[in-house]
């Protein structure tokens, strides 16, 4: 038996009525023609059949620049049904200038609900971090991602980086990885951290702190990521083994720091600087801003921006 | 070329935009999440012997770029009418050479004959929706891979040993592979190239 009888499809349109937004009807539900979306639709398929292979797709020219992420964009545009709630993020704030204006870009073009609350989006499209909060099963993280391909800076052939990954040959990184060690003492890379997936693929989490390489693995939302000008699109699958590379002598190590957040006090969480004056007066605040305010509301306070300038 | 006989085609989505969406994120959910039954989330009337799931799935995804192959059981001028008028994709001659297929139970024993993508390309592979007889989330098959937290259990109807090996063999190949949605009713499932099966 059909799940949906005679009960009509909720629209665009409904969904704007619903929520209070105006929806701009020249455009196609999400802007981008059903062609484009069913040609993004089966790369996404693959792309999740093969974990962190990178699927080349059609990117099309966008309303904004590459580098605005535009390849996140298509993906969402794709994904995003009525019923969805959208959440984004830019570094991890849902306030700065790219997370509002995507926000906009759907909330003009398909009407949906949006929502800064972790917690209660169905998909969040992310530049460069994840929520502090875990994520759960059904939830969707969309990224936006510059360069898909973790070995571009070591081999600029596109030729030679498709057979690389083909034969499993990531000595190279692990050549980069080395040559920090030997530099600095360790490894010395702190975002785009390279991984790999499932046991098979190398991958670039995109520009992400290598502080959050550990929540992508055995994560239980599906994770997709979307290169524009870079024509790629990759993704991991729920629950699904992602290694951030290493030595057995030189494991992986998380980044630390002493301080706590200004606002909300937490000392668990990525920690963004603030610049006061031009007297070296400064204070660290989560990136996070949803997860800061959360943990102010419930009551939880910080000690404020230092009293003292530094040097 | 094949022209659609206008007397007996069924119709497509009701809304191609809304539906199309709705059945592209039940498979894409299904595929993230082997061995878990979702249902395609629309009325969708499709010509015997296509399954509504697979008729969905045909509407909500295939287009011009897609060459398409049926098995000889699926194969008949109502099926290519309909595909051609609502989908206009072309159908192949050769499965290796198809985008998709739809298949039976029997005709998903040899997955060796679709396209398994090339080393450096192994998303050029097809994806095989197979009809079988039955789909339930209970014992029967153990499913285990990315998508799969511990393990899925997944009760197949209609196949036999044949099948399972055949999906064995598929999932060795990895990376390279054909990736299956099975299909029953309103009711889909997949098993991507990533599922290990334990029979």
């Amino acid at each position: 038996m059909p799940p949906m009888t005679d009960a009509r499809m909720k629209t665009g349109k409904d969904a704007a009525a619903e929520n209070g937004t105006t929806v701009n009807a020249t455009y196609n539900f999400a802007f981008l023609d059903e062609q484009t979306k069913r040609m993004i639709r089966r790369a996404l398929l693959k792309a999740v059949a093969i974990p962190g292979y990178q699927v080349p797709f059609a990117s099309r020219e966008m309303p904004m620049p590459y580098g605005w992420g535009t390849g996140g964009i298509q993906v969402t545009a794709s994904v995003i049904g009525p019923e969805d709630v959208l959440k984004v993020i830019d570094q991890g704030s849902d306030d700065t200038t790219n997370a509002i204006s995507i926000r906009k870009f759907f909330e003009r073009t398909t009407g949906v609900e949006t929502t800064e609350k972790t917690a209660a989006a169905t998909l969040i499209q992310t530049r460069h971090r994840i929520p502090e909060a875990p994520l759960s099963e059904g939830q969707i993280l969309i990224y936006q991602v510059p360069i898909p391909e973790p070995l571009r800076f070591l081999e600029p052939r596109e030729t030679e980086t498709r057979q690389m990954h083909a034969l499993e040959e990531y000595g190279l990184m692990h050549v980069k990885l080395y040559e920090d060690i030997a530099r600095h003492g360790h490894i010395a890379t702190t975002y785009a951290y390279p991984v790999k997936v499932a046991g098979r693929y190398v991958m670039d989490p995109s520009p992400t702190p290598k502080f959050d390489n550990p929540k992508m693995d055995a994560m239980p939302a599906l994770q997709l990521f979307g290169a524009g000008r870079e024509k790629r699109i990759y993704a991991i699958p729920p629950y699904t083994e992602v290694k951030s590379l290493d030595f057995d002598d030189h494991p992986f190590e998380l980044p630390t720091w002493d301080s706590v957040c200004a606002a909300c006090g937490a000392a668990d969480t990525y920690l963004d600087e603030v610049i006061l004056d031009d007297q070296g007066g400064r204070m660290f605040v989560c990136s996070d801003t949803d997860h800061c305010a959360a943990r102010q509301a419930a009551g939880h306070r910080g000690p404020g921006p230092a009293t003292e300038p530094r040097r | 070329m094949t022209t659609a006989d206008i007397s007996t085609l069924t119709p497509g989505l009701n809304d191609p935009v809304f539906d199309g969406q709705a059945i592209f994120r039940a498979l894409l959910m299904a595929m993230a999440a082997p061995g878990r039954v979702r249902s395609v989330p629309a009325t969708v009337e499709g010509p015997v012997p296509l399954t509504p799931a697979a008729a969905g799935v045909a509407l909500a995804m295939f287009d011009l770029a897609t060459p398409v192959w049926l098995a000889p059981p699926i194969d008949n001028p109502a099926v290519r009418g309909f595909l051609a008028f609502h989908c206009r994709c072309p159908i192949a001659s050769d499965p290796a050479a198809a985008a998709f297929a739809i298949v039976d139970a029997a005709g998903a024993e040899d997955l060796a004959q679709f396209a398994p993508g090339t080393p450096e390309y192994p998303d050029r592979s097809t994806t095989v929706l197979v009809q079988v007889d039955g789909l339930m989330e209970a014992p029967g098959v153990r499913l285990s891979g990315p998508g799969i937290e511990r393990h899925h259990d997944l009760r197949v109807a209609g196949v036999g040993k044949r099948f399972w090996a055949a999906q064995a063999a598929n999932a060795a190949c990895f990376p390279l592979g054909v990736d299956v949605v099975l299909v029953h009713g309103y009711n889909l499932a997949a098993l991507p190239r990533t599922t290990k099966v334990e029979t």
